[in-house]
Order: C-alpha cells, then structure tokens, then sequence
C-alpha cells in the first residue's frame, strides 16, 4: 500500500480589536446587544462613504512584521461582491493585488523537530455580520460584526500533519496576542481558519488535487477535520477514484464530511479596486514607527531561554506560546536558582489548566520560592506539585515557605531519622524483598512506597531508595 | 425689481435690505411650483413646509441684525440622488422609492450652513442612469424652454427648475456629463468640479471614481457662489482633496488676455453639425476678440474614451447597486418563498431597463475570464486619456470644447447610437481624466434654442474656468443666456 503525505495550507483569519470598525465610526466590541454598533457605513446605506481606519493598518503591519512580511509600499482595498443578508453592501471590502503583508514566515516547533511555514501573504478585510437563525421564526440578521475589521493570513502549503497545523495554529495565536492586536480566540470567533488539504504519494513533489474546509473554529476541530479529510482522501485514491476539487463541510459531532459546493459552482466574486477608498501608500519611517512597539517575540525569548537557563527547546516553545506564561515564567527565572524547575511545575500543572483570558491566578515570586525550596531539596518533588497545585487554585496568595512548614511537608533528607523508617518497611517486606533479590526490580518499588506512605511522601525518595539497595544487600545470602 | 430676475447676489441684498422676506422670497418660488410644475414635472418631492420653517429662521436672524452667510434664505432644489435626512430621497428608482435617509450629503450640511432653503428635490434618470430625465420612476422633466424637449440629464429636474424659475439654484450630479448636458439643453451655467472639490458622501452613487456634485445656475457669479459654498475638504470621503478652498469668483471680472485656449478642431469636423460646430468656432472667436489665444490641438487617440466611460462606470454601477437588494431598505417584491426570490424578485421588479443593462455589463466586464480584457485594458485607456490631457494642458490654459453636438432632442425620440456616442465623447473627458469642465451658453442659437459649450482646465482651475466662460458669455458672470 502507497504511503501518503498530506500537503496543507491555510488561511486564518484574526480579528483585530481595534477601537474602531474597519470602514466607519462604530465600536468594535464583543458581545453587545444585536445591532447597537451600527451606522449608515456599516449598514451599506446609499451614499456612505468608507474611510480606512489607520489603527487597523498599524495592527495589520505590526502583526505582519511579527510574522516576518515585508510591508507593501502600495497596497489597495478591494470589493469581493457577492449577495448575502449578512452583508449589506453586497461586497466585501477586502485585498486582492495588492495586499499589505507580502510573504514572511513562523517557525514552528513539533516532537518532530522545527519547521519553518512560509506565509504568502497578510491582508485586511473587514468581516460580516452574523445570521441568527430562529426555529420557526425565520432569520434576524445582527450587523454589529459587520465591519470589524479582520487580518487574512495565508500560508503556503508547507504543512503536512495535524499536529504541525495545530503548533502553527498557536504561533498564529501567540503573534496576535503578543503584539496586542488580537485575543486570537477560536472559542469567540476571534481566531478562526480554513484548510485546504491535498494528498500525495510520501516523497512525491506533485500536487495532488485540493479540497477546502472553512471556518473551523477550534484547535480540536481543525486536527479531527483534518484527519478525517486525509483519511477520506486516501480511502479514494486507494480505491482507484479521483479527489474533486471542492469545498467540504465537516461535521465534528458525527465524525463525517460532506460537499458543500463544487467547483464549478464557485461564485465569481468580480474583485476590482474600490473606488471609494484611495490605495494605501505606508512609508518606511511609519513602518519603523510601528516595528518599534512590538515586544520581545517567542522566538527570540525561545533563544535566550535555551541558552540563559539551558531549557530544552521544546520545553521553551510551550512556555512562549502564550505571552502571560512567557512573562510570569520569566518574572519567576530571574528570582530562583533553579529555573529549569519553575519551568517545569509551569508546563506540567499551570499550562494545562489556564484560563484563556485573565491573569496568572499566582505571582512569580511563590514560584521563586517554591522552586528554590524544590532545588535544595527542601521538599520532594510530590510535595512540591502539590504545593503548587494549591497556589494555583488558592484564593488568597500561599506563601510556599509558611505552607509548608505549617503543613510539616518538608523532605526528610536525614539518614538517621530514614533508617527507622526503612526498617520498618524491610521487616513488613519479607516478600518483596525476596522477589527483589531475584532479580524483580519493581518490587523496589512497593518498599519506597511503604516508607513514603509512613512518611507522609515526606522522604527524600532517592535517599531512600540509596539506603533500602544498601540494607539488602548488607543482608545475608537466601539459602 | 422682479424676483424672478435676480441673480443669487442680488437677492442675498435684497433680503438684506428688507426689500422682501425669505419667507416671501420661498412663498414666491412655491408658487412657482404650483403654476408650473405640473406641466414640467421636476420635482418628485417639494418641501413646502420645512422651506418656509427654514425661511422663517432666516427672517429671524435677518432681524436680529446677525451677519448671513451669503447663501441664507435663498430657495434652491436638490437632485434626488443627494440624501437629505428625513426626506425621502428616491433617485427615481422604485428601489429606492420609499426610501428616507437618516442622514444629510455634505453638501446638503454646507447648504443648511449657509441657511439655505430647501423647496424639493428633483427629477432625474432612474439612479442617474441616461442623459434625457426620461427613465425616472415618476416620469420625465420637459424642458422649459419648449416643453416638447427634454431638459437633459440625469441632472434634468434641476435644470428644468431653475430655468422655469421654479428654484433660484440647484445642485446635481455628473459621472458623465449629467450636470453640463442640462445646462446646455436648458440655456444654464452647470459646473463639474474637479474630482475631488466637493463630498461625494450621502450622494447615492452611480460611479464612485466619477461622480461629482455640481451647480446648476443661471449665470457665472450665481455659480462661483454656489461653489464656493458646497466645496471643501471632508475628512469622511476618502477622495476628498485636502486644500485651501480659493474664492471661486475672483476672477469673473479679470478677462482672458493672454490665456491660451485650445481646439480640437478634428472632434468639430467629425462629431458635430454644422450648426453646433459654428456656434463653438463663434465662441472662440468671441475669446479671441478678448485677447485670448486660440491653439489648435492634436490630441491622439481619445476615440475610445466613451467605450472606456461605458465599461468602467458599468463596472462600479453593477456593484455600488448591489446593495439594492430588497434585505435592509428599500423595495422588497411581495413575492417571495426564499431569498434567492427576494434577491431575484425585487430586483427584477424595482430596476429599470436601463439600469439592468448595465448591471449587467457591469458584472461581465468584471467577471473573472473578462477582467483582463475589458476592466484592466479600460483603466489603462484612463489613464492614457488623463496623460494626453495633462500634456494638453501644458500647451494651453484651457480646452475649448462642445457641450452638446446637436438640438436639443424632442421628448421620447429614439436618439441613434451615433448620437449619443458623439454627445457623449465630449462629455465623458472631464470625468475620465477627473478635471473640472464648466458648461456655458453662447449667444448662439438653433431652433431658437442656446448652444453651449464646455471649456476644461487643470485639475483645481475652476476660478479661470469662470474667468474664461464669462468671456464667452459676455460680461463680468452676471448674465443669463435667458
Ligand atoms: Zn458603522
């Protein structure tokens, strides 16, 4: 059976949380009451005229510098025209020609290694109102989203995994976030991305025939529908079929796909330059004006991570992914010995639980101090997480000093006062012990767990296992 | 002295000198309405009431001795494709038929700055489209000066107005000559700013990249004066120019001594009878009696402006029009199951056939396997056209060219597409190049009838284009061809 390769490329869409809308005066806020950010402009009222709001320049240009594109001397708002309710000028104010971001690039960060995905380009639009369908009502249309102005960032096919789409996905993320032009929230529709999808024989360079899949709008989302679509694909080749070209739908709550339009019933979206607003000529000293109010990005904080505290690359890349973990991570490295172990409890017990929005629920000081206590062997590594876990979910700010000398969890790292202990675990492990000599090292495993369980996880774990080696082999030979 | 007669400046003294009220000055034209109108139809809305509330204000500050703008209290009309907040503005289209803005044009805003009175809006070709007034949903505008003619268009319920004296001034809108083939057919001074002079924003749009707002006048002075009042930077209209704004009638009394006007006498041999021809060789005798120099031109290849004119303007139509779709304003056809019907039906029901025409050549020209050839060719036709101009206009100050190139047509006559491929050639240059072009009458007349001519100048020129026409017109802009 041919091996295949997926060869995908996406176009994501990032909404900017400018003030104002993309063409007119009204708020650009989530989660209003239906229509209140309405205006003549926004609502295509005869006669209103758009006018391109600079802040939504100036965040498309810092997003495209973050993303390494070179910013367009001569760029041009475009109409996409095409009629649906949700869009009542009947054409989308978009860019075609002449796009403001020209190419650029992420790198991004796999188990498989690191990869660079070249950007074709970068571009503004503004997005469409949303359609709310009421069972027997009929449909109301809330035009607040109409014209909130949107990035279009489109890559070229250099993805070739789920996995890979997901990394990239959260560079995406981390650049909008870090650059403060967006939340990049899929749960809200702030961050939202089609994939196109092709297969071909692993090794091969010709393209095989693509398929679309819009407006995906979760991580989890993207990696099923992106499996299913390989999947499909492959099932046909293999039974001798052709791939059509098409736009697919999938369907996340049965696992399946179906055809939502053909290509030849593609509409002819008739994109020519809009007259009513005059091309967009930035100069190099405002570009320069912009590039100087970005902050340090992930992957210059992944190069001083890796060198400064010797974290493994990985390691450093999941830490910048989200500029709040970046900050606290850093805020706490700087104030303890061990870096690397603040690194760690924040990757393990932090990351997984986060919030989306908000702040860090502790301050990087508690975890200077856990981590110190962590490298000196104050405590053990249980009860170091478990410490954590607690300032996390805390309410009030847990000193990690006080708590753990008041909930007495400090490391028994004296061997007088283990031998007692590992004593009485030998005595009651005549078996294990017996199994251990001959040769069934897991058996070590159930005496550790005896002196930690009479410890209250308290003993030094390495100490211990040291001294319970020691004692049986200081024993007699078995006959 | 007669009302009726009095230009803009005069009357503005008038009401300064209590010789008339602004409310008698607006009852006067409101009469006017109601004697004439009816027999030539160019108002499709009159606002009787709001113009004597407005007039009443004027009177008010009058009599508290507060300094007016030179414009307060005079009665004008304004084209119904410029909105006007609470007013209907239809653009004499069913699709907009019902339709009430909540939203004033610039225009309208500079207008109501100067206090002026607003006693309606007028008739037009339906969104603008034509050159005759004839395609309006409420029915066409006969000219005053012979009621068996059309007045022009699109702008023709404006000009008919003001020279039936049925509005002192009015404003209208030229993509492609709908201010300046009015004036000429009914005897009236109309100007098409450069591109740029005047805020397109609230003017319902035919072609964005050519749509200007203009005045209708009865002399030079009245024009300027206008002018002076609606041009303007407006930071919301993106195409807006952002300049000092000149007094536009400076130079009505400075001659044209030395000025170098150009010809192209091959366009007078080609597309114009005899008559017509005549009429514009006498007006550049008239110049040069004046001390202008006249230089022949030689420009090449302009044949296919008007082509590029129909392709681009149809391109921007089929789209600004799209938003017509019977969802959030506007006409909505009662038959319907689903959108696609209420998309199909509504529009199918409210346009009319010559918009549809060109919607429909719109959306071909713009559409993916003809783009390259029509719409790109078409821009770099523009361009070129603009660069031949501009090299133009090194040679000479201004270009003396034909309004229109025949009679004035009878009302429903079937014009050949020869004619109106000549007319418009002459009128589709100011708008493709984006300069200003001032349509002035002669003294010449066929069929009893005033021949204009247009004279076109560098972009920003309109005080020289004053300049010039007055010398056409005789005079220091104070006449009337009437
Ligand atoms: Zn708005």
């Amino acid at each position: 059976m041919t091996k295949y390769e997926a060869v995908i490329g996406l176009e994501v869409h990032v909404e900017l949380m400018t003030e104002r809308k993309i063409t007119c005066y009204c708020k650009n806020e989530f989660g209003a009451e239906p229509n209140v950010n309405t205006c003549p402009i926004c609502l295509g009222m005869p006669g209103a005229l758009p006018m391109l709001n600079r802040q939504v320049l100036e965040f498309a240009i810092k997003a495209g510098l973050a993303c390494h594109c070179e910013i367009a001397p001569y760029a041009q708002m475009e109409r996409k025209n095409y009629f649906y309710p949700d869009l009542p000028k009947a054409y989308q104010i978009t860019q075609g020609q002449h796009p403001l971001c020209i190419g650029g690039y992420l790198d991004i960060e796999t188990r498989a290694g690191k990869k660079r995905v070249r950007l074709n380009r970068i571009h503004i639009e503004e997005d469409a109102g949303k359609l709310i369908h009421l069972e027997g009502e009929g449909t109301l249309v809330d035009l607040n989203r109409a014209g909130v102005p949107l990035i279009e960032i489109v890559t070229e096919p250099d993805l070739s995994s789920p996995e890979e789409v997901d990394a990239f996905l959260r560079k995406i993320r981390a650049m909008v976030q870090y650059t403060g032009v967006s939340d990049g929230r899929m749960d809200r529709g702030s961050m939202r991305c089609d994939v196109n999808l092709s297969i071909r024989p692993a090794g091969t360079e010709e393209l095989g025939t693509r398929t679309e899949m819009k407006n995906l709008n979760s991580f989890n989302f993207v990696t099923k529908a992106l499996e299913h679509e390989y999947q499909r694909q492959v099932e046909i080749l293999e039974s001798g079929g052709v791939i059509e070209q098409e736009t697919r739908r999938f369907d996340s709550a049965t696992g399946t796909s179906s055809s939502l339009r053909s290509k030849e019933d593609a509409t002819d979206y008739r994109y020519f330059p809009d007259p009513d607003l005059v091309p967009i000529l930035v100069s190099p000293e405002e570009v320069a004006a912009i590039r100087a109010t970005i902050p340090r990005l992930p992957d210059v904080r992944i190069e001083e991570y890796v060198e400064r505290w010797e974290l493994p690359e990985y390691d450093a890349n999941l830490l910048t992914n989200d500029i709040r973990i970046a900050d606290f991570f850093e805020a706490a490295a700087v104030h303890t010995n061990y870096p690397k172990i603040a690194a760690n409890l924040i990757i393990a017990d932090l990351l997984p639980g986060l919030a989306e929005e908000g702040d860090v629920p502790l301050a990087p000081e508690q975890l200077s101090v856990l981590s110190d206590l962590l490298g000196t062997e104050e405590i053990n590594s249980n009860t170091g997480r478990k410490v954590f876990k607690a300032m996390i979910s805390s309410q009030d700010p847990i000193d990690p000093l006080a708590y753990v000398e008041e909930h007495q969890l400090k490391q028994i790292n004296d061997p007088e006062i283990l031998a007692g202990y590992v004593e009485e675990a030998l005595a009651a492990s005549a078996k294990a012990v017996k199994d251990y000599r001959r040769g069934k090292e897991a058996a070590l495993r159930s005496i550790i767990g005896q002196v930690m369980r009479a410890t209250s996880g308290r003993a030094n774990p390495i100490l211990t296992e040291e001294m319970i080696k020691d004692k049986i082999a200081a024993l007699p030979e078995p006959e | 002295m007669d009302m009726q007669k009095m230009n803009l400046t005069q009357m503005a003294k008038a009401l300064r000198a209590g010789e008339f009220s602004a409310v008698e000055l607006t009852r006067h034209y409101l009469a006017q309405i109601e004697a004439q109108d009816e027999a030539i139809n160019a108002y499709i809305t009159v606002t009787s009431d709001q113009a004597l509330a407005q007039a009443a204000q004027v009177d008010r500050a009058l009599m508290s001795g507060q300094d007016l703008p030179p414009l307060a209290g005079i009665p004008l009309a304004l084209k119904d494709n410029i909105c006007t907040e609470g007013i209907l503005t239809t653009a004499a289209s069913k699709m907009l038929s019902n339709f009430v803005p909540p939203y004033s044009a610039y225009v309208w805003l500079k207008l109501q700055e100067q206090m002026g009175v607003l006693l309606g809006k007028t008739n037009l070709d339906e969104l603008a489209l034509g050159t005759t007034t004839e395609s309006s949903l409420f029915g066409p505008t006969k000219n005053p000066l012979d009621l068996t003619r059309i007045p022009g268009g699109s702008s023709g319920g404006s000009a008919a107005a003001v020279a039936a004296g049925t509005a002192a001034y009015a404003l209208g809108t030229d993509t492609g000559g709908s201010v300046r083939l009015p004036a000429a057919h009914c005897g009236l001074v109309g100007m098409r700013p450069t591109y740029g002079l005047v805020s397109k924003r609230g003017v319902i749009p035919l072609a964005s990249s050519m749509d200007m707002v203009g005045p209708l006048t009865r002399s030079l002075a009245d024009n300027a004066l206008v002018l002076n009042a609606i041009a303007g930077h407006d930071a919301q209209d993106a195409t807006s120019a952002d300049r000092a704004i000149p007094d536009f009638s400076a130079g009505l009394n400075k001659g044209v001594n030395g000025l170098r006007i150009g010809l192209t006498l091959d366009h007078l041999e080609s597309k114009v009878t005899a008559d017509f021809k005549a009429a514009v060789l006498k007006a550049a005798a008239d110049l040069e009696t004046a001390g202008a120099k006249i230089v022949e031109l030689a420009p090449r290849q302009l044949e296919s402006a008007f082509p590029t004119y129909y392709l681009l303007s149809s391109a921007e139509v089929s789209s600004g029009l799209g938003r017509l779709d019977g969802i959030h304003y506007g006409y909505r056809s009662s038959d319907y199951e689903d959108l696609e019907d209420i998309y199909y039906n509504s529009r199918s029901e409210g346009f009319g056939p010559e918009v549809k025409r060109r919607i429909m050549l719109g959306n071909f020209v713009l559409s993916a396997d003809y783009y390259e050839a029509f719409y790109v060719k078409a821009q770099k036709v523009r361009t070129f056209i603009k660069n031949e101009f501009d090299k133009m206009l090194e040679q000479v100050d201004l270009i003396l060219l034909p309004t229109t190139t025949d009679v004035t047509p009878k009302l429903g006559a079937k014009k050949s597409k020869e004619d109106t491929r000549n007319v418009n050639f002459f009128s589709v240059l100011a708008p493709l190049t984006g300069l200003p072009a001032l349509s002035v009458p002669t003294d010449s007349r066929v069929e009893n009838l005033p021949v204009s001519v247009q004279l076109i100048g560098p972009a920003f020129s309109e005080a020289l284009l004053y300049q010039a026409g007055a010398a056409i017109m005789g005079g220091a802009g104070e006449e009337t061809a009437q």
